[in-house]
């Protein structure tokens, strides 16, 4: 690697010019060893907590965070604020990979990632790991969250789950009957619904067709929608050429979907839980299903950032958040299974847990967590390299035409 | 004597160090914050980045200008962007033209000044307010499909009208000063040697304001092939040059690529300043 002074000097200049974050030394980790297939850089966990640092800037899906300034009823953030003395800032993003960028800059001290981001933040150091023992309501969360692939390394927890649900299958109730079933209204070359598709804006997204290839196509061999081969992530993403004339919009900011589909200029597409609450609370006719092929879906953790100055502060936050009160009233506002099953006595809705299956781990099996591709695949074959998440977004590029 | 009068002394007698404090902001300014920018932008197209953590790595290489030539989706986004591009500047054009020559040569001047203001009453609103509101217009149940029974729907035609209102005022306000600089006296000349009023415009109207029209049609030229919002809110499931470059440092986290797709539009708009210089349009700016 020529890494010679004048470059140096260009890059520090580019720094200096461009103000972009994500400059910093180009240390090419090496991606050998290990169960997962990398090793996270070496950083250490808090050993214990110290005074509140006044301040938490928070980076969360929208919903997650809420401080009562989309609807009055619906706050956690001011009763942590006051509990703590934490001034919260929230900054929501769209997708996973605005969320990888966003946290290269550093000026996060706590995110809610989801799977497919987990590994990358915690391979390129931009998350540590989590002392466990000091999240007092870390006890009460389902085992079956805990030390996942999307959470953790070695059995070193880089998080505390937050809760799960599945990217599910939404439709206008008054113009697509009868009511769908299975994915193959949105893939389907000849879907009474062409142009009325609306799907999701992100490289992830082809995994939702890797998933159906797995059900409609068994004779590609397909065990797990984020380790596709040549031959399968070719087949994945020609099912997804073949979506585009079907497709009206793809949507990366809920809120545009939402809109959408009230006003009917989509009337069939994937969505998540809270798109549908809102939607439906706007009074459009919406229903949601999880179609016989499964669904992805995601597992979201909350992680620290690794140059965070305010650990303590995030420490509280990750234990306010999944406790029994704020884990029940973001799974009921989100649209989600709680990772709290304390917070299942909690919700208005007596029901919740059980509409979203919440301590049913069998259930949740059936979902395809959203975990980011990389070279090893990781549904344990070893004769064959999988495509790893470049060639993903490459491809989606490529899709969207 | 006091300092100030004995600095502006001494400062009177050297002329070049006078100038060269002057200028030292605004050079400072251009050459480091602005071109030093543009500079490392295009060095970074060089480099690449580690797909898995996302870091970018300085290790020159060519590779991203040969994915940007060789993969064929590139050339598409790239025409399809050269294609809005175009349309909205004929859009703009031929909507611009009759409205400036009737601000320029038949209003009152009071009314000149008034529509003046009226043209640029937009610029005042946030482009975002503007490209939701035709969001909603171009919407199934909008006021569009409800004025004319039908509606172009999210795609590129919507893009085409919604880019063409907003960049509007840009091709005018040139137009219109193109128009206003020209005599009237010429006007009647032609109308004396017994030309109509076709011919007129034909052979002296449009032959002087053109380079005005050039001028516009920078500004809407350059301004449609940076853009990426609008095509998002209205343009469907299509995507512009804009956007790759957005996803590539929002989604893929990749900046030397989208450092690579951003010399596109450099190129063609340097093509295209190349190509107008000759007919003046420059100095109309």
């Amino acid at each position: 690697m020529r890494n010679s002074r004048t470059l140096r000097l260009i890059a520090g200049l580019m720094c200096a010019g461009t103000a972009v974050a994500a400059c910093g030394t180009s240390s090419t980790s090496s991606s050998s060893g290990g169960g997962q297939g990398f090793t996270p850089p070496k950083l250490e966990a808090m050993s214990q907590l110290g005074q509140p640092e006044g301040a938490l800037n928070i980076l969360a899906w929208p919903g997650y965070a809420e401080n009562g300034s989309n609807d009055p009823a619906v706050d956690w953030v001011t009763p942590f604020e006051q509990a703590t003395g934490c001034k919260v800032n929230v900054k929501t993003f769209g997708t996973s990979d605005e969320a990888v960028s966003l946290m290269k800059t550093g000026q996060y001290d706590v995110i809610s990632a989801s799977g497919d981001a987990s590994l990358r933040l915690i391979a390129a150091g931009d998350v540590e790991p989590v002392n466990t023992s000091l999240v007092p309501n870390y006890a009460d969360v389902y085992d079956f969250l805990k030390n996942k692939p999307w959470n953790s390394v070695h059995n070193t927890a880089y998080g505390v789950p937050h809760g799960w649900g599945a990217n599910v299958l939404t439709y206008r109730t008054d113009q697509v009957s009868p009511a769908p079933t299975s994915w193959s209204v949105m893939f389907d070359p000849n879907s009474p619904f062409k142009g009325k598709v609306i799907a999701y804006d992100s490289p992830i997204y082809i995994a939702d067709a890797a998933l159906y290839l797995m059900k409609t196509k068994p004779e590609l061999g397909i065990k797990n929608p984020y380790a596709l081969d040549d031959k399968q992530f070719q087949a994945s993403v020609d099912l997804l050429k073949q979506q585009r004339p079907l497709v009206s919009e793809y949507w990366s900011d809920y809120l545009k979907e939402s809109q959408a589909l009230k006003n009917g200029d989509a009337v069939v597409g994937t969505a998540w839980q809270v798109t549908v609450n809102l939607t439906q609370s706007e009074g459009a006719p919406l229903e949601s299903t999880l179609p016989t092929e499964g669904a992805t879906g995601w597992s979201d953790t909350w992680m620290v950032s690794a140059k965070s100055p305010h650990k303590t502060c995030a420490y509280k936050w990750m234990d306010h958040i999944i406790s029994p009160e704020a884990n029940a009233k973001v799974a009921e506002y989100f649209g989600e299974a709680p990772a709290n099953p304390k917070a299942c006595s909690l919700t208005a809705d007596a029901k919740h847990c059980e509409t979203y299956h919440a301590g049913d781990s069998a259930y949740a099996s059936q979902i395809w967590y959203w975990t980011t591709p990389i070279t090893q695949c990781i549904d344990g074959r070893t004769d064959v390299q999988c495509k790893d998440y470049g060639e993903w977004t490459r491809a989606w590029t490529e899709i969207k035409g | 004597m006091s300092i100030a009068a004995s600095v502006s002394g001494y400062l009177y007698r050297k002329p070049r160090l006078r100038l060269g404090m002057l200028l030292s902001a605004p050079l400072l300014w251009l050459g480091l914050a602005y071109l030093g920018a543009l500079a490392a932008l295009f060095v970074t197209a060089f480099w690449h980045t580690d797909t898995f953590t996302g870091q970018v790595v300085t290790e020159w290489s060519l590779d991203n200008f040969a994915t940007l030539v060789s993969d064929e989706v590139y050339r598409t986004i790239t025409l399809r962007t050269l294609g809005i591009a175009v349309a909205v500047t004929v859009v703009d054009a031929v909507i611009a033209f009759p409205m400036a020559f009737y601000m320029a040569k038949f209003a009152s001047p009071r009314a000149q000044r008034i529509l003046v203001i009226a043209v640029m009453t937009p610029l005042w609103a946030s482009y975002l307010v503007k490209a939701y509101s035709w969001r909603v217009m171009l919407s199934g149940n909008g006021l569009v499909g409800w004025l004319f029974g039908a509606t172009p729907g999210y795609g590129l035609a919507a893009t085409i009208i919604t880019l063409s209102y907003l960049w509007l005022p840009y091709m005018i306000l040139p137009i219109y000063a193109g128009l206003d600089r020209l005599p009237n006296s010429l006007v009647e000349a032609s109308g004396d040697l017994g030309a109509r009023s076709w011919r007129t415009f034909r052979s002296v109207v449009l032959p002087l304001t053109f380079p005005a029209i050039v001028a516009g049609s920078i500004f809407t030229f350059s301004l449609t092939l940076g853009d990426y919002i609008t095509v998002k809110i209205v343009g469907g499931a299509n995507q512009m040059l804009g956007n790759v470059v957005y996803d590539n440092i929002g989604a893929a986290n990749n900046l030397p690529f989208a450092a690579t797709v951003a010399t596109v539009p450099v190129v063609i708009m340097l093509v295209y300043l190349f190509v107008v210089r000759r007919t003046g349009a420059l100095d109309n700016l």
